[in-house]
């Protein structure tokens, strides 16, 4: 239901005039305790050709830093007759605590290492689009796994939808027991290349990670980044996925990520479609 | 529960065929004339003019379908909300004359929110509409229908279903029908 919404958005936001009149009684805040660049802007263009009024927070300049807590923060932004709630929060867990406790919708945009839902819809959906139906497909995620919230939601969904899912990376980023989601393990990452359809790299998040995983970025660039050399020796050509912010020549080295077989920036564009399609059904319903 | 036959699969040949030289009319040689089919049921209605059409005239008049699920003013007052249909318009109705078709008109929101949907397209010369079947003295919208095929009075109790015999029907046919009391 959601990607077949979203593949209406896409159609709206390629139009001349890009915007539809949908949501133009609701007021949506953008309530981001932690940083971020196309999630952000992504749901507030979505909100925007949705034609809702958007307020944006950021903890960064406001109260939280005077000691408020999450729950009085989001009531007194409620409070000014605010309908939903877009939440990105360092600590997991946080937009689930919250939907329990205030009286809206909230919509996760990433919660700490947990996660990231919309990623991984958008993800989905532009698998979709390039590959077709997502049964049987075969999509390796390949990177950080234990510090991405990317990667746990991109196991949920595209398992619900019926594609296998792949995780590779040194094993200390893989957590522990991961195999019990069902998902194939690997640690060598041109075996990974091989069997999949979809390749989705992650970003090594160093800011989440306060001991040493790896000994050094060159090290593990040499054993798990992706360039082109390394695809030119698979058997097949591969679809190259990336959530963003890209470390070129880290995991993903520039002749890749600017190739044919990335799908980089259509991620992007679809984020904004299938986030349309979220709110709008989020919203729609009389309650 | 009760169904009563308006209109049969003669009838509906018959009209469609008259919708064609009504157009011809009144568009002479579709220069500068666009159909746009309203989703989802309106567009099955042109799909059905549309080869009679270019039979008759001679002519292919280009045609699209619009869907206004995003531009209704429904939204938020019903239980879930409304599943989106395809757009697919692959021209701009700037400066064209646009020939809406619907089914069936009943209170005239749909074609207002088609209509708030076409802007997104262009600004149109001029905009006509036509429908199967246009239900007498039920508007909310002060909207009337240049080209129809039949006039039938109605109660709000009633539906008027139209079945397509390309859509799983034995033939082309329009009904009253008892809506069912819940």
């Amino acid at each position: 239901m959601i990607l077949e919404t979203a593949a209406n958005f896409k159609e709206v936001i390629n139009r001349p005039i890009k915007k539809v009149p949908s949501l133009r009684d609701i007021t949506i805040a953008n309530v981001f305790f932690e940083n971020s660049t196309r999630t952000r802007l992504s749901f507030e263009l979505a909100e925007k050709r949705l034609s809702a009024d958007v307020i944006n927070f950021s903890s960064s300049n406001s109260s939280v830093k005077k000691g408020e807590s999450l729950v009085d923060t989001v009531n007194n932004i409620l409070s000014m007759k605010v309908d939903m709630v877009v939440m990105r929060h360092s600590s997991p867990g946080a937009p689930h605590f919250l939907s329990r406790n205030v009286n809206a919708n909230i919509v996760n945009a990433g919660d700490g290492t947990h996660e990231h839902p919309t990623q991984a819809l958008l993800d989905s959906f532009s698998i979709q689009e390039k590959l077709g139906d997502l049964a049987g497909k075969k999509v390796a995620i390949i990177g950080d796994i234990l510090h991405s919230r990317v990667a746990l939601s991109n196991i949920f969904c595209l398992k619900k939808l019926g594609a296998e899912v792949m995780v590779c990376g040194p094993i200390t980023l893989l957590p522990k027991h991961i195999e019990s989601l069902g998902v194939k393990v690997e640690l060598d990452v041109k075996k990974a290349l091989q069997w999949c359809d979809v390749a989705n790299v992650l970003r090594i998040q160093l800011e989440r990670q306060q001991i040493k995983y790896f000994p050094s970025l060159r090290e593990y660039s040499l054993y798990y980044g992706i360039n082109k050399k390394l695809l030119e020796q698979l058997d097949k050509e591969i679809v190259i996925m990336h959530p963003g912010p890209i470390n070129r020549g880290v995991e993903l080295a520039s002749d890749v990520a600017d190739s044919e077989h990335s799908i980089i920036l259509e991620q992007v564009q679809n984020g904004v479609a299938v986030r349309m399609a979220v709110l709008y059904l989020l919203a729609g319903s009389r309650n | 529960m009760q169904k009563r036959l308006v209109l049969d699969q003669q009838q509906i040949g018959i009209i469609l065929r008259r919708f064609c030289h009504q157009l011809i009319e009144n568009h002479d040689n579709f220069e500068n004339t666009v159909l746009l089919g309203l989703q989802p049921r309106g567009s099955i209605l042109m799909d059905h003019l549309a080869p009679i059409l270019e039979e008759i005239s001679g002519v292919k008049v280009p045609f699209g379908y619009l869907d206004a699920t995003f531009h209704r003013d429904d939204f938020r007052r019903r239980d879930f909300p409304l599943k989106a249909n395809e757009t697919k318009i692959n021209f701009l109705v700037e400066g064209k004359k646009v020939i809406l078709v619907d089914d069936v008109l009943y209170k005239g929101r749909s074609v207002r929110a088609a209509m708030d949907a076409m802007i997104a397209f262009g600004r149109p010369q001029k905009v006509e509409l036509m429908v199967l079947v246009d239900r007498k003295l039920t508007r909310d919208y002060p909207i009337m229908p240049d080209y129809y095929g039949i006039r039938v009075n109605t109660l709000d109790s009633q539906y008027v279903v139209v079945e397509w015999a390309n859509q799983g029907q034995t033939e082309n046919a329009v009904w009253i029908t008892e809506k069912v009391k819940s």
